[in-house]
Parts: C-alpha cells; structure tokens; sequence
C-alpha cells in the first residue's frame, strides 16, 4: 500500500514538474531573443554603468563599480546575509558547555585532521603564503581587474581551511580563533556600514563627499571601493572559514 | 530634502550596524542594544509618519549619489512610515513583554545571537516595506528568511526543529520563484527599479506577445509571496513553527513577518503593473480564491484545536486569507481592505501571542486547553488581552479588527457577479466560525473553579506589565480611530503610485 | 521555432529551474532537496548570465585609454546580470549553509534524513505527549 502510494506520489511530481517546466517555457519563448544589443537590457543603465563608472567611481572593472557604489546598498544587504547565515549556523551547530547539553559531546576535543602527513605539510608551507598572496591581489585589484572581495574573501578563507587540515585546529587557533574571528568580522562590517552610512547621507542630501576619487588606473584610484572591497574579503573569508569549523566539529576551541 | 527623510535610510543603516555591534557583546548588554536601537528606530518613523500627516509629500531617497535609474533607491509615503511605525513598535513590545521567555528558553551564550536575529529581522522587513528595487528586496527577502528561522531555532527542541525545516523550505521555495520573477522581469524591461518598470510596462501593448513575460513574473511574484506567508494551502508548516517558538518569535513571525511580504507584494502589484492591468491577470482570481479557502479552512482548523498557541496560529492562516481576499479582489478598495488588515491584525496577534507566553507561565508552561483553565483569573493582564484581542479579531467595533471588517465588506459589495458572492459568503462563515473558537477559548481562560490561585513564587515583571498595557491601550486607540485609519490608507494610495 | 534556437540557453535553464525546484519541493530527502536548491539557484545565474550576453563582446572592464577618450559601450557585455548573479551566488551559499545545519541536527536528534518520517516521529511524540 505503502510502495503504491509512492509510486503514485512521484509520478505526481513528474507531472507537476513538467507542467511547471511547459509554462516557463512558453514564457522564455516571448522574451526577446538573447544576443542582440537592441535588447530592453541593454539601455541607458547598463550604457551609463560602461561610459561613466571608470570616472565617476574610479572603477575601471565596471561591475564592481556598480555592486560597490552605484548598487551599494544590496552589497550591504548581502554582507549582513552573510553575517545572519553564519549567526545561525552557530545558533544551530555551536556545542559549547551550556548550550545543547543534550547532543553528544565526545565530539568536542577530536581531532579530525592528520597531522602527520609530511608531503601535505611540506606543500602548504610552500603555498599558504602563495594562496594568501593571491587572494590579496585579487582584493586589492578589485577594481582594476577581474575580482573582488567576493572572490578574493573565498580565495583565503579556502587557503585558511587547508592549513587547518595540514596542521590541526591547535596550530591555526594561535592566530585565528573566535575572539579574531569576531572581532574582524565586526570591525569590517562596521566599517562597511558607517563608511555607506556616510555616503548615502551625502549622496541623498547633494552634499558633497569627502571622499576623494582619482580615476587615474592605480590602486587607489577609486576612492572607497577598495577599503569596501578589502572589508568585504574580510567578512567573506571569515565566514567561509567560520562555517567550515562549525560543520567540522561545532565551534573553536578558543 | 528635509532632515526628517533621512529617517528611511537611517533606520535601516541603525539596525545593521546595531545588530552587528551585538555579536561582540554579551548577551545582557545585547539586550538593552537592542531594545533601545528599535525604540529611536519606532520614533524616528513617528516623526516620518507625522511629517507626511503635515502635508509632505511622499520621496524617493537615492542610495548614493546617482538616483534612478541607475541607483539603489528607497521610497517612502504615508503608508510605508505607517507599516514602519507598527512593525517597530509591536516589536518593541514583543521584545520586552517575552523577555522572561527568552531569558528562560534560549540558553546563555546564544541570547546575543538571538537578539541579532531579532534586529535583523526588523531591518530587513523595514527595508522590504522601504525599498524601490526588485533586487534589493530579494536580498532583504532572504535575510528576512534566515533571521527568522534562526529565531524560532534559537529554543531548543525536536519539535521546532522540524517546524523550521518545513518553513524554511517552503520558504526557500517561495524566494526561488521570487527571483526567477525578477530575471524574467528585468529581462522583459530591463529595469530594477520599480517606476522604470512601470513606465516600460505602460508602453507595451496589452495585448502583445511582450505582455506575457511581465504578467507571468507578476504571477510568479504572487506565487512566491503567497508561499512565504502561509497561503492556504501553503500553510502546513505554520502552525508547528509559530507554536513551538518562544512567545516573542512566535509574535514576530504571526505579527510581521507573514505580513512584510504581503506588503511587498501589494507594493509591486500596484506599482509595476497598476491597478488597471490588474484584472488582466488570473493569478488574482486564484489569490482571491484561495484567500476564501483560507478564511474558512484556518478557523475551521482553528476550532478542532486543543492547543492554545496552535490555535491562534491557526487563526493566522485565516486572518492571512483576508489579506489575499483583498488583494484578489483586484480593486483599490480591496488592496486598502487588505493594508488595514495588515496594521489591524499584526498589533493585534502579537498581543494574543505575548498574552499565551504569559497564560503558559501561570499554567505550569503547558498551553493544552486542559492545562490553561483559570489562567485568565491567575494572569489578569494575559487574560484581559487575551479577552481585548478575541473581540477585536472577531470585529467588535471599538476595537482594532473591526476596521478590517468594515472595510472589507464594503469593498466585497462593490464587486460584480461570482467574485461578489465568494467574497461574501466567506466574510460571513470565517466571522461565525472566528466567534466560536475565540469565545471557546476566552470561556475556558475565564472558566474552572478554584483555579484563580497563582503559582508559588510568581511575579510579574514590570516590562511585561508594561507591554501587554501599551498594547490594550494601542488596540482600543486604532479601533476608536477607524475613520482616520481609512483615511491615511486613502492618502497613503494617493501618493503610492 | 526561431526563438527555440535562439534562445535555447534560456530554454535549457528553465528546465533546470523546474528540475531543481520540484526536487526541493518534492523529493523527501533533505541532502537531495539541498541538491535541488542549488540546481535552481544555479539555473537562475545562467538564466541571468545569458541576459549579460551581447554577441560579439568583452568583459565590461575598461581600459585606461578609453577612460580618458570615452567608452566605446558597443565593446563590451552588460555588466548589470554580472553584478546581480555575483549577488545571488553569495545569497545562495548562505542559504546552502544553513540548510546543511539544520541536517546536521536534524540527523542528531532523529537519526534519519527523510524529512516525511521526521514529522510522522514529532506528530507520535506530541500524541504520547497528551
């Protein structure tokens, strides 16, 4: 009876998705056809975003002018998703002596990481600098070439969560445990939102900013977009190393 | 520009940078945080409300130096400082008159965490109701998501965490066409923002190929909107996730949440397509549809209930079916039909709410109907709101949910054939069926013998105090002010468009 | 049919779309709705990133030369779709990650993935409760 149902069910869900699928076919059939430079998508924003950009914001990278200044405000909202998703995984997952005294705890001090694999070791000594190197290039050329902080955040957050795995959690807690996790992520949120706080002010009230723009192709051509984008590489290698400690075993030690 | 329209980005820009400082407090002074950050929020929109009752006009409020449509904008009016108003004040309520609960539920080191949940929650629903920009509002809809969940996941227990799951996946789903609604829409217009929107829309040709991408993605919108906020029959994973939260979570879920995507949802109808395009579309007949279900399924559902706080979650799905029955109805009288629900009923099921959390305390933390006999007599504050909030939600007049009432019906006669008779016969079966399970259970909080005893070693906080008098007062002001209610919606739709 | 060719990266995106979005609402096991949440989302950032395609054109990063003279704009894709869909992939890990979380407790506390019999294990205790 069971098994029946089952099968019922799922050929249900069969005719749901194909149904669903028909008529958001039918509909992509009626929007314009992808390619042409006629297209409704390619008006006056996406025209003011390429021509005026690499002057107005300093940005020669015209999607990161536009996601950390013409558009900063969803940048921020995305910041701060970053920041809840994180707080509740760590209300779900954070095992600590008064929390959860339910779920099982000899999980606590295990170590997951083989700390003797000597070709591992011997390969990250030589590329943890290389990796962070690079993901602080990536950073700082945000706005000159492809990247960002999105990218270059996920770039050392990746290469924090190698050395984890080369070293072990006692190693790397020596420079990054929850106190410099928090107060990182807080002090470049803060940042961020103080710093947009101030710039929304100016640019909704036609004052104008203190900040200055060069637009001259060097790094700090492009006034606030790179202090944003390293404060960003800050949140975002944060959290994707604060979410891989939390799934590995609920939390830092320190 | 005004100083007092600063208000709109700064309240938001607040609560962020609030919430943020939170995470590296403890949870006693995130408390305090907090609670002081939502209150300057609640009166910085007062006086933003006031300066619209003054005579200014609405405004657009330019993310930046670039306004539209190149920018991120926000826009505010009458009816969005309004929204603002009571979502922070029935927040701030929420907070303190629940404090105990999440002293007592949530353990130690997590409070902080959930207080950030907490302030996020306001400022994206803020923002939501604020903001100008399709895209914006998919973000400050997925922080919505995720604070929300964290705050009914933040009390430990098998049964909300199951509830969570469940809601978080209808949720997810709902955001999932939400987005899929704007691409289609930014790919049929090209625009973000919702003025470009309209002004591309109001060139095409009703009745032309091109209309179809921006009718679907409407419909996508209501979809997507309508899975988020517990359509029935969307609404299975409701009355778990409301009832097995801590008092405070389950006010904000009832109270706001359901309700800032509604708004959204009335703010895109009727911007980017416009009042007139709107009874093109059959998505509506559909939400008006289901909008009856709902009204008549929730209370039915509503009254098998032995549970305090399922029932009134229940009493949500019915009370979210007035909302869709407004919207669907497709007139301008039904979309203020379904805005005055929305203030009407979100101060009103948050007190309903913080009165249980207060009725669980007296009755040994149980809410089973057999547990809670005579907790109206030992808690005289829940049981008193609990009695003001019953009569408003069945429509007494006099009190807040009354309005709703009037208006709706008002607008149900002015509809034509089937659409009419729908509308009404619902409006009558939910009012008889609303009676009977909120007499039923004002009967049963008043009822038993010898019961009106409280329990050793009870006291009420002051806060609490506090928060459930606030609300009876705030409940009784809106329902003796009905007429200048419908007159700021009336104001509010003027400059809306 | 015209339109089928020429849009047929849309096409394929919306059946990705419909396949991802009916395994997450559908499919009873929580790893494979995660993996039908991502389906989506991903379709969606195609779906976006062929809005960005103009035929024929580059990265919208332009040269310094060009700052000085004036964009030539008929050089480079639209660099809106670009923006939204670095956006979105960040909104949609967040969300992965969370999802992922609640698995893991909700294996803790109930020693199964199926999300069906999870409800069916809370509905038997609230009844052994009462």
């Amino acid at each position: 009876m069971k098994k029946k149902l089952n099968r019922i069910y799922n050929i249900l869900c069969v005719i749901f998705a194909l149904v669903f699928i028909a008529a958001m076919l039918l509909t992509v059939n009626s929007l314009p056809s992808i390619g042409e430079p006629t297209n409704p998508t390619n008006n006056v924003v996406s025209e003011k975003y390429l021509t005026d950009a690499s002057w107005e914001t300093g940005s020669l990278n015209a999607v990161s002018g536009m996601i950390l200044d013409y558009r900063a405000f969803d940048t921020l909202g995305e910041s701060c998703v970053l920041f809840v998703a994180t707080i509740a995984v760590f209300i779900m997952l954070r095992r600590d002596e008064d929390s959860n005294p339910n779920l099982p705890t000899q999980y606590l001090n295990q170590s997951y990481e083989d700390e003797d694999d000597i070709i591992f070791k011997k390969t990250l000594e030589f590329l943890f600098p290389v990796i962070l190197c690079f993901g602080i290039y990536v950073i700082a050329n945000g706005h000159l070439s492809p990247g960002g902080g999105f990218s270059g955040g996920a770039i050392i957050g990746a290469g924090f969560i190698l050395y984890l795995n080369a070293y072990g959690l006692d190693k790397i807690e020596r420079f990054a445990n929850s106190k410099t996790y928090l107060a990182c992520s807080v002090c470049a949120l803060l940042f961020y939102g103080l710093a947009k706080s101030y710039v929304f002010y100016v640019g909704a009230n036609h004052l104008h900013s203190i900040i200055p723009v060069f637009a001259d192709g060097t790094i700090f051509a492009s006034g606030l977009i790179l202090p944003l984008n390293i404060a960003v590489g800050i949140v975002v290698s944060n959290t994707v190393y604060a979410l891989y400690i939390m799934f590995r075993r609920g939390g830092f030690n320190k | 520009m005004v100083l007092i329209q600063n208000a709109v980005a700064w309240s938001v820009l607040i609560l962020i940078v609030s919430g943020v400082a939170c995470a590296a407090l403890s949870g006693k002074v995130a408390k305090w945080v907090a609670t002081f950050a939502v209150a300057v929020v609640g009166v910085m929109n007062i006086f933003l409300l006031k300066y619209f009752l003054d005579g200014g006009e609405y405004f657009r409020y330019s993310m930046g130096h670039y306004g539209a449509p190149v920018g991120n904008e926000l826009r505010s009016g009458p009816l969005e400082a309004a929204m603002c108003v009571v979502f922070c004040f029935v927040m701030l309520l929420s907070i303190m008159g629940g404090r105990k609960h999440i002293e007592e539920d949530i353990k130690g080191k997590k409070q902080n965490l959930y207080y950030i949940s907490a302030i996020f929650l306001l400022c994206s629903m803020i923002a939501l109701v604020n903001t100008n920009d399709l895209f914006t509002a998919y973000v400050f809809i997925e922080i919505n998501t995720i604070t929300a969940c964290g705050i009914i996941l933040a009390k430990e227990g098998k049964t909300a965490l199951a509830a969570s799951t469940r809601y978080l996946i209808m949720s997810l789903v709902g955001s999932g066409m939400f987005l899929i609604g704007i691409c289609i829409m930014y790919g049929a217009t090209g625009h973000l923002l919702m003025e470009p929107i309209r002004d591309f829309v109001a060139g095409i040709d009703p009745s032309s190929r091109e209309m179809i991408p921006v009718q679907v993605s409407i419909a996508l919108f209501a979809v997507g909107m309508a899975l988020k906020s517990a359509l029935w029959p969307f609404h299975s994973w409701l009355p778990e996730a409301h009832s097995s939260a801590t008092a405070t979570s389950s006010a904000l879920l009832s109270g706001l949440v359901l309700k800032a995507y509604i708004f959204l949802l009335v703010k895109v109808i009727y911007r980017v397509l416009g009042i007139k395009l709107l009874s093109q579309n059959p998505i509506f007949d559909v939400l008006l549809i289901l909008g009856a279900g709902a009204m008549i399924m929730g209370s039915v559902n509503a009254i098998r209930e032995k549970d305090l706080k399922r029932m009134l979650a229940y009493s949500s799905v019915g009370q979210i079916g007035y909302i869709y029955l407004g919207l669907g109805m497709g007139t301008l009288a039904g979309l203020s039909a379904a805005v005055i629900q929305i203030l009407a009923h979100a101060s009103t099921k948050a007190m309903l709410f913080i009165a249980s959390g207060g009725i669980m305390d007296v009755s040994g933390g149980s809410k089973k109907f057999k547990d809670i006999e005579g907790a109206g007599k030992r808690d005289l504050f829940a049981g008193i709101a609990f009695i003001v909030g019953s009569l408003s939600m069945i429509g007494i007049p006099l009190f807040a949910g009354f309005a709703t009432k009037y208006v709706i019906a008002s607008a149900a006669i002015e509809l034509a054939g089937v659409r009419e008779w729908i509308a009404i016969i619902a409006i009558v079966v939910s009012a008889i069926l609303t009676t009977i399970y909120y007499v039923n259970a004002v009967l049963i909080l008043f009822g038993g013998k010898d019961n009106s005893k409280k329990p050793e070693g009870f006291k009420y906080s002051t806060e609490y105090i506090i928060a459930m008098v606030v609300f009876i007062v705030l409940n009784i002001a809106i329902g003796l002010n009905i007429n200048n209610l419908i007159k700021l919606v009336e104001l509010g739709f003027s400059m809306f468009a | 049919m015209n339109y089928f060719l020429s849009n047929l990266p849309e096409f394929v995106s919306m059946v990705c779309f419909g396949i991802g979005f009916t395994n997450l609402l559908l499919n009873k096991n929580m790893i494979r709705k995660i993996i039908g949440l991502d389906i989506m989302d991903t379709s969606i950032y195609l779906f976006l990133a062929v809005k960005g395609y103009i035929a024929g054109t580059v990265a919208p990063i332009v040269t310094l030369e060009e700052q000085m003279v004036g964009v030539n704009t008929s050089l480079y894709t639209n660099p809106i779709p670009a923006g939204l869909v670095l956006t979105g992939i960040v909104v949609s890990v967040s969300v992965s990650a969370i999802l992922l979380a609640i698995t893991v407790r909700l294996y803790e506390e109930f020693h199964t993935l199926d999300i069906d019999e999870i409800i069916h294990m809370v509905r038997e205790e609230d009844r052994r409760a009462e």
